[in-house]
């Protein structure tokens, strides 16, 4: 493929303290071409970013946007030479219009006041380009996420943008959603923007992008042209050795009916009946929005449910906080590990132990022998990466953080475990592990609730998908007849 | 390099770092050897004796205060809260003539009753604590001056002077209560269940909720032992003045924040260690004490006192950056 270069990056280097976090890196960017960077999870993508958006310093090396060569870059540089991105986490303000966001600190053009109704028009034009429906004047907390994200992107347009850089923009998003999304990096494209796109998806990245770029530990390792490569070999590139992206198999089928909900109606879903069997993983498929968080905080005594029976092991069980649901021995890994399956300052151990210090305690005397035990224990059997028991969580990388939360409901020796998006997030390596305690949590006969966006790993892992649509249930689809089109279908609530 | 010296340098990058962590221990250190050549009259048994005799009182209810503010509270009432009890507790002896075996359980009570008003008020209002403590504190104070209708009130038994102004073994009764709370405190935070409990109320509400903990019950107790310990206090204050009146008590709470921000407890919850406490409220009797010493007038000291408020602020803002920074390069790893 041969283009014009927009962005070079010569030899750029970053040191933080303990870690090269840039080693000699050198990539070019092409105009008007979709370009993906792969690499597991501090193999330097961010650091790259932030180089380019001028949000550090690099050591050295120098950093090229459309033939003007910097040692040093400030954001407002990049910003001038029609550099943006969109990081994982939005910088929006939630509580102005989506217009007062696009138009962030920006002037009228004709008046020294600020003038609502201009920047409304403004926005609506820009909006317009991307089919969608959102209203300039709506607020941006009252927006779904996706609609939040092309909030970002309108931003990013209306400066002019030349080079778009999307780290992980799939991550919260829906299937449909994500189509949309593809869409509107299409049209970009054509408009001969470059856009720089990061996500732990392969599917994504075969499907959306021209070229890919792969790092590892802080190194370049290779550009490759999409259509050339395969699965294999990107997932080569990005762990250093082969590493088979696979779905471990299951030893012992699935057994007696051990969760059954009849009924359950509240926190925004109606009339949701199923069972699920011990030693069962129990795929739950959806939309963003479907209810299928809701129904795990239902189950979980989060949030009361108005109506419906939970039945355990076939026994009634009154589930109305989370207390109960542990005393019922219900584990739920949430899909926001640090906002609430987390206490991130504190440590490792603090940390697994913490459901279960009532029964560490004598006298309410916190044993610190069998705690040190227990998390050893724990942190030996799932392979938790840290330097000690005592290191803080915060300082985790995500693979290792998500291991913590399970480590936490493996330790409250639960049956039933809820899953939400287990995987998200977090790199190639860990996702193996992650699959391989899940396959043999459930061979030891444990319940498990799968809920997760990326389709194909609900389809590798689960024995059984329910389908939810709007907060009801859309179906159930048994492992012979799994088909993504059929479950998408459902979904969508086409049928 | 000798291996004495290799000792001897080991041994000094063990104090560096012990430093490093410990600012504010360094800073009473530097506090006391500086009043001590300033001012001959310091650095005596006598005088340090009434300076933490003194400090005692805040010292005291600045426990009840933490254990607030490591789940994440606030509790601006406890000035308020003195003032309404110490009258209360000097009509119950003075006008009503009750015993002391009566009217300081009684009032105990009475002070736990007020961290009930104030936990009940944060649950069911949902309300951020510093808002409601900052209007109960109005409430108990308005209440206190009504039942105290300008009097100064006396005739307490004998008895009852041991508490704020007795010696044991030449120690100030309250500077021993004070270490007694204070013992109590850590051990609770440090080793019980419970104490595990605070920490992560403080450090993830969601979390902890999630967790099995239930969150409204544990907010209600904080605040409840807030109000026990400052009924302590104010049991000691009465003592020490012997006199009823609404002045005694009103604005603890600047003291009580400033030693806990001084000693590390994080504004923001999760955080804090009962010596850095300690450590805190005696940087502030250390300060208090020299400040009288050199006879700074007392609006001066107001002065002062709000500059080492802010000081200590901005550092635990500036010790939150740093960590920040330190978590960021370790995750780019």
């Amino acid at each position: 493929m041969d283009g014009k270069v927009v962005l070079s990056l010569q030899n750029v280097t970053k040191r933080y303290p303990g870690v090269l976090a840039l080693n000699n890196v050198s990539i070019d960017f092409l105009e008007g071409e979709v370009h993906a960077l792969l690499g597991e999870n501090g193999a330097g993508k961010s650091t790259l970013i932030k180089a380019v958006a001028g949000a550090i310093e690099i050591d050295s090396g120098t950093i090229s946007i459309k033939g003007n060569a910097f040692h040093k870059i400030t954001p407002h540089i990049s910003r001038e030479l029609g550099v943006e991105v969109i990081y994982q986490e939005f910088n929006l303000v939630p509580t102005l219009s989506v217009a007062e966001n696009i138009y962030l600190c920006e002037k009228s053009e004709n008046s020294a006041l600020y003038n609502a109704d201009e920047f409304v028009k403004k926005a609506a034009a820009v909006l317009a380009q991307f089919d969608v429906n959102i209203d300039p004047r709506a607020m941006v907390h009252d927006l779904s996420i996706a609609d939040q994200q092309i909030v970002e992107i309108a931003k990013a347009v209306s400066k002019n943008v030349k080079i778009l850089i999307m780290d992980e923009p799939s991550a919260p998003l829906s299937v449909s959603e994500v189509e949309m999304m593809f869409n509107i990096i299409r049209q970009l494209k054509a408009k001969g923007v470059t856009v720089i796109y990061i996500s732990h998806r392969l599917e994504e990245v075969f499907r959306i992008s021209d070229r890919v770029s792969v790092l590892r530990d802080g190194c370049y390792i290779t550009t490759v042209n999409t259509a050339d490569t395969n699965r294999q070999e990107l997932i080569k590139l990005m762990v250093g050795r082969a590493l088979k992206e696979s779905y471990p198999a299951r030893k012992n089928p699935p057994g007696e009916i051990a969760l059954e909900v009849k009924n359950l109606t509240g926190n925004g879903n109606r009339d949701i009946s199923f069972v699920a069997r011990s030693g069962e993983i129990l795929g739950i498929a959806g939309l963003v929005g479907a209810g299928r968080t809701q129904l795990a905080q239902l189950i979980y005594g989060a949030v009361p449910a108005q109506k419906g029976e939970i039945l355990i092991s076939g026994n009634s069980a009154q589930i109305q906080s989370p207390l109960d649901a542990i005393k019922h021995r219900i584990g739920f890994l949430t899909e926001d590990r640090k906002g609430q399956g987390l206490f991130l300052e504190m440590s490792v151990k603090w940390n697994i132990v913490f459901p279960i210090l009532k029964q560490l305690s004598k006298h309410s005397v916190v044993d610190t022998k069998k705690e040190d035990q227990i998390a050893g224990h724990y942190k030996d059997r799932i392979n938790i990466k840290t330097p000690s028991l005592t290191q803080r969580v915060i300082n985790l990388s995500g693979g290792n953080q998500q291991k913590v939360v399970l480590a936490k409901s493996l330790a409250a020796e639960s049956d039933i475990l809820i899953f939400d998006e287990p995987t998200r997030g977090i790199d190639v390596g860990a996702k193996q592990e992650i699959y391989h305690l899940m396959t043999e949590l459930a061979d030891l006969g444990k319940t498990i609730l799968m809920i997760s966006s990326d389709m194909e790993e609900l389809l590798g892992m689960s024995d059984r998908i329910i389908v939810m649509s709007e907060g009801k249930l859309a179906g159930e689809v048994q492992k012979d007849n799994f088909d993504q089109h059929y479950i998408l279908d459902l979904a969508s609530g086409t049928n | 390099m000798t291996e004495r010296s290799v000792a001897l340098n080991s041994f000094g990058s063990k104090i560096g770092s012990l430093m490093k962590k410990n600012v504010p221990f360094v800073i009473l250190i530097f506090l006391l050897i500086l009043f001590s050549f300033i001012a001959p009259n310091f650095m005596t048994f006598g005088n340090i004796r009434t300076l933490v005799r003194q400090i005692s009182f805040a010292g005291i209810s600045a426990v009840g205060l933490m254990f607030v503010m490591i789940s994440g509270g606030i509790d601006l009432s406890i000035g308020s809260q003195i003032v309404f009890s110490n009258v209360l507790l000097a009509i119950m002896m003075a006008d009503w003539k009750l015993p002391l075996g009566a009217a300081i359980p009684l009032i105990m009570l009475v002070g736990t009753g007020l961290g009930l008003i104030n936990g009940l008020l944060y649950i069911k209002l949902k309300i951020a604590p510093l808002i409601i403590t900052l209007g109960t504190s109005a409430i108990f104070k308005g209440f206190g001056y009504i039942i105290n209708h300008s009097r100064n009130i006396m005739g307490f038994p004998d008895a009852f002077r041991w508490f704020g102004q007795g010696y044991v073994g030449g120690i100030p009764v309250p500077v021993i209560v004070m270490v007694v709370v204070a013992l109590i405190g850590s051990f609770i935070l440090t080793k019980t269940y419970f104490g595990r409990k605070v920490f992560a109320l403080g450090g993830n509400e969601e979390a902890a909720r999630l967790a099995g903990v239930n969150v409204d019950k544990m907010k209600v107790i904080l605040f409840m032992i807030c109000g026990f310990v400052s009924s302590i206090t104010t049991v000691l204050l009465l003592s020490r003045v012997f006199a009823g009146q609404t002045i005694t008590g009103q604005g603890l709470e600047f003291d009580c924040l400033t030693a806990a921000l001084l000693g590390g407890v994080s504004f923001k919850g999760g955080e804090g260690t009962i010596f850095g406490l300690m450590v805190g409220i005696l940087i502030i009797g250390v300060l208090n004490n020299a400040m009288q010493l050199a006879s700074f007038p007392d609006f001066s000291q107001t002065v002062v006192k709000g500059t080492v408020l802010l000081i200590a602020v901005a550092f635990d803002v500036y010790q939150k950056k740093r960590k920040a920074k330190v978590n960021v390069a370790s995750v780019a790893a």
